[in-house]
């Protein structure tokens, strides 16, 4: 799973939860694989993204090195922070591990780098 | 100040023939994907192949066919007629057009039978120093390489003075003749005859390309190569563009979407299927291999770097958060045929699971009927589309019952392609292409227009009968062989 996933992903299908996000991530295989740069797209990603939620989960997971804490506002001028969010978004994957709903605290496996988000038939009754 | 030589060009835009019902859906899409305006010189129509067409520049004919799949090549019209006569008579006359601009003649239903290209077109692609050749393509009746030769000698009075070659020439000129469409009614001499330089080929190529027979990990419901690259047109995917299934399967339309150049995340309910683990859908073989994923069909096609996750997750209650916009949906929902229909849930009251066995849990499924499965993507794509932007998703159907007031239907989505494939006598299925028209999203109940409940139970049901009126057939054949059998040694008895 990468981390620009990890930032859409909710667990608000859980009944009783609100908005279920940012899921805490606890990863115990991580693997880091080089993939091509366009910086149009992570142009583009960017006003996609909650920016908080990706410079903490990229630094829980021991990925956050030389993310800023806020985005500056012409972010699509400088190259270098266009491939830092490049490679924290798409390059740096969780293999293993879980996602933790916030607000309930059920984990969702992430296995061979696939979240599972299916509940149980008894938590959809 | 220098005016730039504004004419606009005459093209023949031949297309395969197959999936007709498709091709103005995709070309459509890709028009307006790539913003060009076309000039129509005369009306399409399915029964015909090809369309004749004016466009501003050679460059807009190669952005088309970078991206079309039905289109097979596009000529630069240089004549146009519908003998063959006619044809070198328009071609001879041409050569002394030196208006600068096209002569058009009357048009008669429509079409005209004796425009005359300017003399310049000619000219400028048959300079001495380019290599060529000429191409002769009949459609709907054969000849011999022989006869083929004849038909090209009769263009002699063309100045071609450059070299022949027929290996990658500079300039390669083509003569069709059409002969209509039915095989069983070929006409002596053609309905229509062309001439003119080829300019660019559809991606006809890429069926094979991207084939299922070649493809490491399929399903058993994957997506046949050209339509998934006929869905990514109608979705006007685009470079850098983030697209979704929601029921991604073996991901067979991702491998086409990112093809075009999206970012593609996939989503559905089979934890085996995106693990690669279900059985292998290839006959004879017992066991799947490791690079059999989504992740290692994109990774066989070049486009590994746009893969973003698959998720397990089931539709009914997905998982991606509020304000995400997606630039397209493209999908292929269940049908409950080859695939069951099914989302989380039991019927049983007040079931609990204890804690311990939750991690390799695979939950019960209840029905999740074809009304509720389109309803809640309607309302997915008027949430999570970006305005203006499209989903793609196929529609089984009766095809007895066909009504287009009864397809699903969404107040902030435009229907803007509706095509059909034929399954069977019986069933069909057909391509819908919605845009979003509005951002103002009420959040609608389940649409009770969506008279397609019960597609597999009808489905089923009228296959059923038709099996056992054959059974009832063979045994009434049967007994009647019998009857006559017995007779015959009755008789050879007395
Ligand atoms: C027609 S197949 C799609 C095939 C796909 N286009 C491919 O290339 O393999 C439908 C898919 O929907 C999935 N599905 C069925 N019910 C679902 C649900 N409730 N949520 C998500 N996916 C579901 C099935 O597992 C199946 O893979």
């Amino acid at each position: 799973m990468k981390l620009i996933t990890h930032n859409m992903l909710t667990s608000k299908c859980l009944k009783g939860v609100m908005t279920g996000y940012p899921l805490a991530i606890n990863a115990t295989d991580i693997k880091v694989t080089e993939v091509d740069f366009n910086p149009e797209f992570i142009t583009r990603v960017i006003p996609k993204l909650d920016w908080e939620v990706l410079w903490a989960a990229a630094n829980s997971i021991g990925h956050g090195e030389g993310l800023p804490k806020t985005l500056e506002p012409k972010f699509e001028e400088n190259e270098d922070l266009l491939k830092k969010v490049h490679k924290v978004l798409l390059e740096v994957e969780v293999e293993e591990g879980n996602l933790t709903c916030p607000e309930s605290g059920r984990q969702f496996p992430i296995s061979k780098g696939i979240p599972n988000m299916l509940l149980t038939e008894a938590e959809v009754q | 100040m220098q005016e730039e030589h504004k004419m606009w060009r005459r093209y023949l835009m031949w297309f395969a023939h197959e999936h007709m019902d498709f091709r103005h859906a995709e070309m459509y899409s890709i028009i307006s994907l790539l913003n060009i305006p076309v000039k129509f010189v005369e009306k399409p129509c399915v029964q015909k192949p090809y369309w004749i067409v004016e466009l501003p520049s050679e460059d807009c004919v190669r952005k088309i066919a970078s991206r079309s799949v039905l289109l097979k090549n596009c000529i630069e019209l240089w004549s146009r007629a519908r003998t063959e006569v006619q044809l070198h008579d328009n071609l001879k006359k041409s050569l002394n057009n030196s208006t600068g601009s096209w002569v058009l003649g009357e048009k008669k239903d429509g079409i005209s039978d004796t425009c005359l290209c300017p003399k310049e077109l000619i000219e400028s692609s048959l300079s001495p120093k380019k290599t060529f050749k000429v191409d002769v393509e009949t459609f709907c009746k054969h000849f011999t390489m022989k006869e083929k030769v004849e038909k090209i000698e009769k263009f002699s009075y063309l100045p071609m003075r450059g070299p022949v070659k027929l290996r990658n020439p500079d300039v390669t000129l083509a003569y069709l003749e059409f002969y209509g469409v039915d095989p069983n009614d070929v006409p002596e001499k053609p309905y229509d005859v062309f001439f003119g330089k080829w300019i660019a080929d559809g991606q006809r190529d890429l069926i094979q390309v991207h084939s299922l027979k070649k493809r490491q990990f399929i399903g058993n419901t994957s997506m046949d190569a050209q339509l998934a690259i006929i869905m990514a047109n109608q979705a006007q995917v685009k470079l850098g563009d983030m697209v979704l299934d929601p029921f991604v399967g073996s991901g067979s339309l991702l491998v086409a979407a990112a093809h075009f150049g999206a970012y593609v995340w996939g989503s559905d309910i089979d934890y085996l299927m995106l693990h690669g683990r279900t059985r292998p859908t290839r006959v004879g073989q017992k066991i799947r291999t490791k690079d059999e994923s989504i992740r290692g069909n994109m990774r066989q096609y070049g486009t590994e770097a746009r893969y973003l996750d698959v998720v397990v997750s089931d539709f009914s209650l997905h998982n991606w958060k509020p304000g995400l916009k997606f630039d397209a949906i493209i999908t292929d929902p269940p049908y409950g045929v080859r695939e069951p229909t099914e989302k989380i849930g039991i019927e049983k009251e007040n079931y609990t699971l204890s804690e311990h066995h939750l991690p390799n849990h695979v939950p019960s499924k209840v029905e999740y009927g074809l009304s509720h499965i389109y309803s809640d993507l309607l309302n997915f794509a008027a949430t999570y589309l970006e305005m203006g932007r499209r989903l793609v998703c196929w529609f089984p159907l009766v095809r007895e019952e066909y009504q287009e007031e009864q397809l699903p239907s969404h107040p902030c989505l435009k229907l803007v392609g509706n095509s059909e494939q034929v399954i069977s006598k019986l069933a069909a299925r057909r391509l819908l292409t919605y845009e979003k028209i509005t951002d103002d999203v009420p959040n609608m109940p389940l649409d009770p227009n969506a008279g397609v409940h019960n597609f597999r139970e009808k489905y089923f049901t009228m296959g059923e009968s038709t099996r056992r009126e054959r059974k009832e057939k063979r045994a009434g054949e049967v007994a009647a062989y019998l009857a006559a059998k017995m007779a015959a040694s009755r008789t050879d008895a007395t």
